[in-house]
This record gives structure tokens, C-alpha cells and sequence, in this order.
């Protein structure tokens, strides 16, 4: 802030004038430098509407260092006439003057002076007029007085290239009255503090306005991944839909889980080296559940439970070989083995507390099944792993989201309208359905829904009904049937944040600053 | 998915009808097909090779079509021609019948060796009779025995087809199997013979046969087909005789499917020659062939059985979620090449699946069929019933691994690791948080990372050897360590989990060695006076393996012991 004395003379210069005042005539007025006004004014616009001030540029000719020699004390040319006495004087002396060499030659070419080049005792210079008139010196003395205006351009101009004169640009403000005019200072505050608060001081004290253009303060937060966030919207629609989450914490599974109780055949492309990672170490699972693993071998390769089976030579072998999960639905699988051994224990303890009703013993058990049959609704989201070409919408690894729903009497149409329920609660409400093949489900569907931007359908998932293959070796009752869908966590989340290379999403190339930037996640807008 | 480009026009033409692209593209999806591409020879090329390659080549309009992978009978054109004309009930399906000679003779027979057991042991044989072939059918022809090759075949180790002009050689013919240096003949597209062993390493720079070779290269015998005069007919799976080949003027054709899969070769067989005897001078026969086994069993082919099924009405209704009569379901499934009719006994329907279908073998595949030709999006979309209740992930199975000691555990190896960074299964999530801020060090510090996932560690008790671990990992990078940062940190997640600080019930930490973290600035973390990880500033060495230049604290805890 600028000396308060210099600010009040200012401010009383201008409560004196009708419209506005120059600050180089303020300067000029106080006698002090113009940068101090500038800076006068800088500090009373801070205060608000004090005054208005309009920055302006002018032109104005001013005298270089020698022009002011020369107002002073003549131009070289009179300065070197002036010093020929009446009786003349040696050319090489006149040379030794400072204006010597300059105003030698304009004299000679005023024709004030002559030489003569044959005088005895070397080369002489002689006046040739009584009395001279230095029009230098009065011009630069009229620009002196501020009076340039009298001067012609073309003299001006002469006087510019004989470096005398020069043309400078003058900043200046304007400066006018505002519309809190006052000639004293009331400094402004800039934040409200607790003493104002005690004292009430706040009430006469001005506050300096804030720049509501600028950002604010970068808030000190975490951050989630975006592929956290959808999840958890995943998640929440499953639970809102009475879903109970799977527990997926195992990426090793082996075959068996993974194809074989899926009903997958041990000759289908899946289970190639070029779809699956398989693990060398541990290389293979040592525990199956025998009787079931039996089954399963028995309905692939001879068939049975109303199926003609694949007719082919099943090797335990290629069940034991442990991978890296392709699906959650190995899972999945596990979870409805657990589920069928809940109905089966029932039934043997059944069995072996009553032994008399043997006869009736089927339709008992078949009661039992009824009963104790529990239906669920299953839910995951996890990492499962492809051998996949890697290219910028597809790693090695992703994140498989699927529902299943396990009960009596479930129909394809209970599929379609749970979808429809499920993909709804996503924001997406027109769905349609393309016949598909998938070796686990019976009918399978492709899961289409139409992109409102893209203007046509897009395929946003999978679906089906597992087949009695997969089921009844199980143990689970022949009446039951369980649908299921799956879809991937990534390309929803790559949509819903404009993100095109998947590399930045997922693995250590993500892009932290997208991270801290992406909105929080709300899947049905 | 198998993926059948057929020629546009071709397709319309038989198909007796022309359509839209758009129109063509809602049939494919209601039957199940996906119109994948529309393009041209030409369009291919300029895409693969650039323009200069694809100059005079055809523009005719291809369309690519997905065919789902169990429907080996829409592979081809004539195939696919044949399914929708019975969806849209323009045609009914064929009735495909094994014959005996026309002249009475003794059919074609394939005696198969012993020999032949330790290599490729099952094969399979039929003659299509007074074929005619024009330039497409013939190349159509070649193109479904590609397909078939590369799908149900499993590329040629499962089953590979050889197809012969008949006219050229004389059975009685002989599957057997020899050393490869005692096999000389001359191979389809090659001007001299060549023994067996010559032409395994002529073939390695084929681009598409090498493929092949490595299903028998090791073997000290090879399979081979002779005729009656000691001709080659093929050496399976990798390449047919010259002397046999098949032209566009061949009348006659001897088919050999030779397998490791019987199931497979049959089903191979029908394919081929229920999808081509219509061109047949009698469309739909198929001249029958015996095989003859080591043990003296003979067998007739092809099968090209007939299986009938019967199921009821209300199954298909209460598994679809429709309500349709017997008779309307029947003639659904007619619609789908399986020949239906209601017996007259309730509402029971007799479904005849025929050797085209033989991804039908379950009641719900028919039950499927029923719900495509009904077509899936007019079915009333309904809510399940089900009633249950949510829960999220449940703690039980998390209680018994509390008393595993974590550092017992090694890492879980990938036999076909795609790169150098995927040779195992994670057992750290540090490298990753350190890797990130590597490819981040333009954002502004400090850095302050972590992640809770999942890593992998060897387990025997577990019936696959191997089980996750659930572990928490955080990092602070900066100018300065920030040790205190860390520590800080490790104290509000156990506030957060109600853990409070002491030796006995609570938490603590004392000073450890450990290589990755600086000597003195590492700490190991007890909860309930067990390990559970360790806390502290990186050793430089790793902060510059990492690329890294700045100090940096981690925590990496396990956090299964909290869930």
C-alpha cells in the first residue's frame, strides 16, 4: 500500500477537478515521480469504487542528453562561431573544442564561418557574419517548455535523426471519481476474524471482494478406482434384489470346478493352452468329492438324467489340471454342489431313522426334496482369467459379474424379467434377446440392449439356464432349475467414464489424475 | 464362434427370396445367427494386403455370418440355405437315407489294421453317388470340410476327413499305419513323391499345414489310407493323395474320416454328406461304406441315425414360461428341422431329432428350439417368485484361516504365461503400487497409494493346492520417507477395526529385518500377538529398481484376521 499521505493528495487534486485527471499531470502537479502515482492508484482501485482509472497511452517528444547540452548551452555550430575571435583561429585549435568537429561543419555549411586554407602558420577559420541565429537551440528550448506543438513535423523529425529529439510513449491513467468517492482512506479488510466478531467491528469495517472466478483450493481426499465404485453400485443393485454374495477368494481352481461339472466337454477349445492359463505348480488338485466326480464322469462320457452324454473317453487327468479361473460360474458351481449336499444329507438322515417305510421311501424323499430344497439367489463380482490377444479393450484379466437364481419351476420368460429387473436398475430399459450356445446353459441368450448414442443394439451380456447335466449330478432335484447371467465389470465402467484404452483403467498404467478426477459412480444416469 | 461367409447373391438366390441387409440381419438374430460382416473379396484384401494386392479382385458381396459353435449343419451354405427355408416353413426338412449299391454290387470297404491303434485307431467311411458340381459347390465343398476341420475336428486331432474321386481308385481300401520312412507318395499340389518323413519337413514352412504336423510328428507310425493297388489315398490328419483328388467333374466320392474320437468322426461324416448329397442325382442318399475293425467287427456307414424323443407339452411350456398346444409345439419344433407330432396320448409329442442335429441331446435342447421358433423376445418376461434374503459376503470360511501362518506360503506358477510380468500369480500387491507411481511420476507429490485385493499362495490343504489371501498395501511417496505417515495410517485402520494399540489383545509393532524395507526402518506388525505384516521405509534398491527416485514408506498387512 502507497503512502496514505500521497493517496489523500491525490484524492484531493481530483475532488477539486469537474471530470478527470491525467496521472502524469498528478506527478506533475505534486512534484513527485510518476511511478508513485501509478501505484497510488493501483492501491485506491483495491479499495473498491474510490475511483475509476482508465489506463491510457500517449505519444510525447522529449530531449535526448545532448538535445539538453544543446538548449542549454547552444548548438556546437553557434558554440564553435562564438569562440572565432574577430582576428580568426588555427583550424587545428578550433578541432580541439567538443563541439569542434560537429559545429565546424554545420557553420561552414550555414556559410557563418570560412577557411583559409593558405594562411601563414597553417589553415585558418574566419567569421563571415556578425550575428547568428541559433534556431537549434530555441526549438529544443520550445520542446523544453512542453511546446512541441509549435514545431513542424518535418522539424521535429530533423532534429529526431540528429538524435536530439526523441519520441517516447507515456502510460498514464485516467483517473475519475467513483461511485464511493471519498477523499480519506478506510483500508479494507480481507477476512472476517474472531475479534471482529467479539468487538462488532465487522459492522464498519469494509471487506475486500473475493474473486468468485477463481478455483478453490484443491480438497486433501482419497480417492477410489472407478472400477471400485461401479462395483459397488454393482453390488448394491444385487443386494437390493435379495441376492447373497458368493465367496469367489480363490483364482486357482482346478478343471473340474472350472469345466468338467460344468458339463464343458475335456476336447472343448476353452480348455486349450490358447484360452486358459494353467498352473504348473501346484499343477494339479488332489480332492474331488468322489461319488460326484463320478457322476460327472459318467454323464459325460456314457450320458444319463435323460441325456445322451458327449460319448467320449473322460481322463480324471484332465479334471485335475489347476488354472487360473476363466469364470466366476466355477464358483457358481460350487456353491449349488453345497446346496444339493444340504438336500441330500437331510435325505440319508431320513433314510436311517426310517428304515420301516421303505416302500414309501421315494415318495417320502421326494416330499423331503420339496421341502428342504432352499431356493437362493446368488450374486459375485471377481477377477477371472483369459489367455486372451491383448489389444486396448481386452487383458488378461477382468472382472466377471454374475447372478444366479436357483428354484423350482423357473422359466426362461423368470430369466427375461429378472434381466429386464437387473439391467432397469443399470438405466437401461430396452433389452432384447438373440438365441445363443454356450456349453453349460440350455436355452443361452445373448443379452442385447439398445444404445441411444450408437443407435443401435449392443450385446451387454450373457445368460441361461444350466443345463440337467450340470444340475442333476449334483444331487440337486430334478424339478429345479437355476438361471444365471454374467456380464464384465470393466466395459461398463470404460463406458460410464469415457475411457477407450482399457491399460488406463486397470494394472499399474492406470492414470492416477483420472482416478482423482472421475465423478462418483450412478449407473442409472 | 465359426464364423461362414457365403456369397450374397448365392444366398438370396437360394433362398428364393431377396432381403434388405437389415432385414437379413433381424433373421440371423432370430435364429440365432449374428450377420457379423458385409464385405467383399476385394474389401478383404485392400485390408490385409493394401489396394495394389486387391486389384481384379471380386467385388461380389460376402456376408459373414456367426453360426453358434454346436451347429455344425449351418457351416456352409447349403447347410444354412436349409435351416431358415424350414423356419420360415418354405421347405421341408429332408429325409436323409443310407443306401446299398445301385447295381447291387458289395458296398465300398475300409479295413482298418491293427497298427493303427497307437496312433489314430477309429475311422469311418460313405460314397456320394452322381454328385454334380458346379465351381461353388465344389468350392463350397472344400470350404465346410475346413470348417468342420477347425471346429469339431478340434484341427485335425479329433478327426480329419479326406474326400476321394472314386472313379480314380478301387477299394477294397486299407486304414493302417506305417513307419514314416516307408511311406512314399506324391501329395495333393506337389509334382513328385515324397516319403512321409520328407514331407514332414516340407510341410513345417506351410503356412497351413504346419498346424498339423505336430499331431503325429512324434509317432513312430504314421497313419496312411492305401486302395486295393497300393495307392495312397491320404496320410491323416495331414494331407490327401494327389491321385485321388476330386475335381469339378468328379461324379463319385469316397469319404474317410479318419478319428481319435469315434463319437466325433460319425457325426463328421454325417455332416458331409447330409449337407452335399443334394446334389445327388438322388438328392438325400447316401451310398453306404463298411469298416472293417482288426478284430473282424464291420460296422455300416454312414450312421445317419434318427433318434426320437418324446416329451410333453407342458414340459416345453413350463420350462419356456409359455402357454402353447401340443399340436402348435409341434409345429415349433418342425420349424427347427426336428420333425414333431402329438401322439395322441395327452399332450405328449414325439420329436425326431435327425443326424444334422446331433447338438441335440438333452430335452432341454429341444425344449430351446421350441422357445427360438417361438422366438425368445415374444415370451412374456416375468419375475420369479423366489423369495429370499440378501446377505454380503459371509465371515465363516475367513475364521479358519486365521490360523494359518502367512509365511509359509510360496507362489502359485503359470505353465503358459502370456509375458515376462504374468510368470505367477501375485503373492505382494507392493510391486504393483510401486509400478503405478512409476508410471505416474508427473503427478504432484506426495503420492499416497493402497489397494485391498486379493493375492495367491500356495496352500496344501486346499483341494486345488492353492488358496487367496486377502491383504492390504499402502504406499507414501515423497521427499521425505514419511515413516510417521505410514504408522499413521496403520493406526486408523485398526481403530477402524476396533483394534486397540498393546501387546497382548491389541496391536503392536516392533523392529524387523527385512530386505525390502532400509535397515532400522522396518517394523513388523502383531495383532493378537500374531504376525501380520510389516511397516517401513524401502530399501533404496528397490525404490530404484522401481524406476523410482524419491524415499518411500509401505504397509502390507494381511487383513483376513478383520473380516
Amino acid at each position: 500500500m502507497a503512502d496514505t499521505g500521497l493517496l489523500e493528495a491525490l484524492l484531493r487534486l481530483l475532488e477539486k477537478v469537474d471530470g478527470g485527471i491525467d496521472s502524469q499531470d498528478v506527478a506533475a502537479d505534486l512534484g513527485v515521480d510518476h511511478q508513485l502515482i501509478v501505484g497510488a492508484v493501483k492501491s485506491l482501485q483495491a479499495l473498491g469504487e474510490v475511483i475509476s482509472a482508465e489506463q491510457k497511452s500517449s505519444k510525447r517528444w522529449e530531449l535526448t542528453g545532448e538535445g539538453r547540452e544543446i538548449a542549454e548551452q547552444g548548438s556546437h555550430e553557434a558554440r564553435v562561431f562564438n569562440a572565432i575571435p574577430d582576428e580568426g583561429l588555427p583550424q587545428n585549435e578550433l578541432m580541439k573544442m567538443p563541439s569542434g568537429k560537429v559545429g565546424f561543419s554545420k557553420a561552414m555549411s550555414n556559410k557563418w564561418i570560412r577557411l583559409d586554407k593558405a594562411h601563414e602558420g597553417g589553415p585558418r577559420v574566419f567569421k563571415t557574419v556578425e550575428t547568428i541565429e541559433d534556431t537549434v537551440r530555441d526549438k529544443l528550448q520550445l520542446v523544453q517548455k512542453g511546446l512541441s506543438a509549435k514545431l513542424e513535423d518535418k522539424e521535429k523529425n530533423e532534429l529526431k535523426k540528429r538524435k536530439l529529439l526523441s519520441e517516447v510513449t507515456v502510460k498514464s491513467y485516467w483517473i475519475t471519481k467513483g461511485s464511493s468517492f471519498s477523499t480519506t482512506i478506510t483500508k479494507q479488510e480481507t477476512e472476517l476474524t474472531p475479534e471482529m466478531i467479539a468487538s462488532g467491528s465487522w459492522k464498519e469495517k469494509k471487506f475486500k471482494p473475493y474473486n468468485f472466478e477463481a478455483m478453490g483450493v484443491a480438497a486433501d481426499c482419497g480417492h477410489l478406482h472407478p472400477l471400485m465404485k461401479v462395483r459397488t453400485q454393482f453390488r448394491q443393485i444385487f443386494l437390493e434384489m435379495g441376492f447373497t454374495e458368493m465367496p469367489t477368494n480363490n483364482f486357482i481352481e482346478s478343471s473340474f470346478w472350472n469345466f468338467d461339472s460344468l458339463f464343458q466337454p475335456q476336447q472343448h477349445p476353452a480348455r486349450d493352452q490358447h484360452d486358459t492359463f494353467f498352473i504348473s505348480d501346484p499343477a494339479l488338485a488332489h480332492e474331488f468329492p468322489q461319488d460326484y466326480l463320478e457322476r460327472v464322469k459318467q454323464v459325460h462320457s456314457e450320458g444319463g438324467y435323460g441325456s445322451q452324454g458327449y460319448k467320449y473317453d473322460w481322463k480324471i487327468e484332465e479334471a485335475q489340471k489347476n488354472l487360473l479361473r476363466t469364470h466366476t460360474t466355477a464358483v457358481s458351481a460350487r456353491m449349488l454342489y453345497k446346496l444339493a449336499q444340504q438336500v441330500n444329507t437331510h435325505t440319508h438322515r431320513l433314510m436311517l431313522v426310517s428304515p420301516l417305510f421303505s416302500s414309501d421311501l421315494t415318495l417320502l424323499c421326494g416330499i423331503i426334496f420339496q421341502e428342504k430344497f432352499t431356493p437362493v439367489k446368488y450374486f459375485s463380482i471377481d477377477r477371472v482369467f483369459r489367455n486372451e490377444t491383448l489389444d486396448a479393450t481386452h487383458l488378461a484379466e477382468f472382472h466377471q459379474i454374475e447372478g444366479v437364481v436357483a428354484d423350482y419351476g423357473l422359466t426362461l420368460g423368470n430369466l427375461m424379467g429378472i434381466l429386464h429387473q437387473f439391467f432397469t436398475k443399470l438405466g437401461i430399459t430396452k433389452l432384447r434377446f438373440k438365441p445363443a450356445y454356450n456349453p453349460y446353459t440350455e436355452p443361452s441368450m445373448e443379452v442385447f440392449s439398445y444404445h441411444e448414442g450408437l443407435k443401435k443394439w449392443v450385446e451387454v451380456g450373457n445368460s441361461g439356464v444350466f443345463r440337467p447335466e450340470m444340475l442333476l449330478p449334483m444331487g440337486l432335484p430334478e424339478g429345479v432349475s437355476v438361471i444365471a447371467w454374467g456380464l464384465s465389470l470393466e466395459r461398463p465402467t470404460m463406458i460410464k467414464y469415457g475411457i477407450n484404452n482399457i491399460r488406463e483403467l486397470v494394472g499399474h498404467k492406470v492414470n492416477l489424475q483420472m482416478v482423482y478426477d472421475s465423478p462418483i459412480c450412478r449407473l442409472d444416469s | 464362434m465359426p464364423t461362414v461367409s457365403v456369397k450374397r447373391d448365392l444366398l438370396f438366390e437360394a433362398l428364393g427370396q431377396k432381403y434388405t441387409d437389415e432385414e437379413f440381419d433381424e433373421l440371423c438374430f432370430e435364429f440365432g445367427l449374428e450377420l457379423d460382416e458385409i464385405t467383399s473379396e476385394k474389401e478383404i484384401l485392400i485390408r490385409e494386403q493394401g489396394g495394389e494386392k486387391a486389384e481384379g479382385a471380386s467385388d461380389v458381396v460376402l456376408y459373414k455370418i456367426d453360426v453358434p459353435a454346436n451347429r455344425y449343419d449351418l457351416l456352409c451354405l447349403e447347410g444354412l440355405v436349409r435351416g431358415l427355408q424350414v423356419f420360415k416353413e418354405k421347405l421341408e426338412a429332408p429325409r436323409y437315407k443310407r443306401v446299398s449299391p445301385a447295381d447291387g454290387g458289395e458296398p465300398q470297404r475300409l479295413v482298418i489294421t491293427e497298427e493303427t491303434a497307437s496312433v489314430r485307431p477309429h475311422a469311418v467311411a460313405a460314397v456320394l453317388r452322381n454328385i454334380t458340381f458346379t465351381q461353388e459347390r465344389y468350392e463350397s465343398f472344400i470350404e465346410l470340410q475346413e470348417k468342420l476341420h477347425q471346429n469339431i475336428c478340434r484341427k485335425r486331432t479329433l478327426v480329419a476327413i479326406g474326400t476321394h474321386d472314386l472313379d480314380t481308385i478301387s477299394g477294397p481300401f486299407t486304414y493302417t499305419a506305417k513307419p514314416p520312412g516307408e511311406i512314399r507318395f506324391k501329395p495333393l499340389s506337389q509334382s513328385r513323391e515324397y516319403t512321409a518323413a520328407e514331407l514332414m519337413s516340407l510341410y513345417k514352412t506351410d503356412s497351413h499345414l504346419r498346424h498339423y504336423l505336430h499331431i503325429i510328428e512324434n509317432e513312430p507310425l504314421y497313419p496312411i489310407i492305401y486302395d486295393s493297388n497300393g495307392i495312397v489315398l491320404s496320410m491323416p490328419p495331414i494331407i490327401n493323395g494327389d491321385h485321388s483328388k476330386i475335381s469339378l467333374n468328379t461324379k463319385n466320392i469316397f469319404i474317410e474320416c479318419t478319428a481319435t474320437d469315434l463319437t466325433k468322426a460319425k457325426i463328421t461324416l454325417d455332416m458331409v454328406v447330409t449337407m452335399f448329397s443334394v446334389y445327388c442325382d438322388e438328392p438325400f442318399t447316401v451310398e453306404e461304406a463298411e469298416v472293417v475293425y482288426p478284430d473282424g467287427r464291420l460296422s455300416v456307414y454312414p450312421e445317419l441315425a434318427y433318434r426320437t424323443e418324446t416329451l410333453s407339452g407342458d414340459f416345453i411350456n413350463k420350462r419356456v414360461g409359455i402357454n402353447e398346444s401340443a399340436e402348435s409345439i409341434a409345429q415349433l419344433l418342425t420349424r427347427m428341422c426336428l420333425r414333431s407330432e402329438v401322439s395322441g396320448e395327452g399332450d405328449l409329442i414325439q420329436v425326431e431329432i435327425p443326424p444334422t442335429r446331433a447338438d441335440v441331446i438333452h430335452a432341454c435342447d429341444i425344449m430351446e428350439d421350441a422357445a427360438i421358433a417361438y422366438g425368445f423376445n415374444n415370451i412374456v418376461r416375468s419375475t420369479p417368485r423366489t423369495y429370499t434374503v440378501a446377505n454380503q459376503c459371509s465371515e465363516e470360511d475367513i475364521a479358519d484361516k486365521l490360523r494359518k501362518n502367512i509365511t509359509e506360503t510360496r507362489a502359485v506358477h503359470i505353465s503358459n504365461p502370456k509375458t515376462a510380468d504374468f510368470q505367477v500369480a501375485r503373492t505382494s500387491l507392493l510391486p504393483g503400487l510401486l509400478k503405478t507411481i512409476a508410471a505416474n511420476r508427473k503427478m504432484p507429490l506426495p503420492l499416497k497409494l493402497f489397494e485391498i485385493s486379493d493375492v495367491v499362495l500356495k496352500d496344501e490343504t486346499k483341494d486345488v493346492g492353492a488358496r487367496n489371501n486377502r491383504r492390504l498395501c499402502a504406499v507414501y511417496y515423497n521427499k521425505s520417507p514419511g515413516f510417521e505417515v505410514i504408522h499413521g495410517l496403520l493406526d486408523r485402520v485398526m481403530q477402524l477395526l476396533d483394534v486397540k494399540p498393546g501387546r497382548n489383545q491389541g496391536y503392536h509393532i516392533q523392529a524387523a529385518e527385512d530386505s525390502t524395507f532400509f535397515p532400522g526402518r522396518c517394523a513388523e506388525i502383531f495383532s493378537c500377538g500374531k504376525s501380520i505384516g510389516h511397516l517401513g521405509v524401502l530399501h533404496p534398491d528397490v525404490i530404484s529398481r522401481f524406476e523410482l527416485t524419491m524415499p518411500c514408506s509401505a504397509i502390507d498387512i494381511d487383513i483376513e484376521p478383520f473380516l
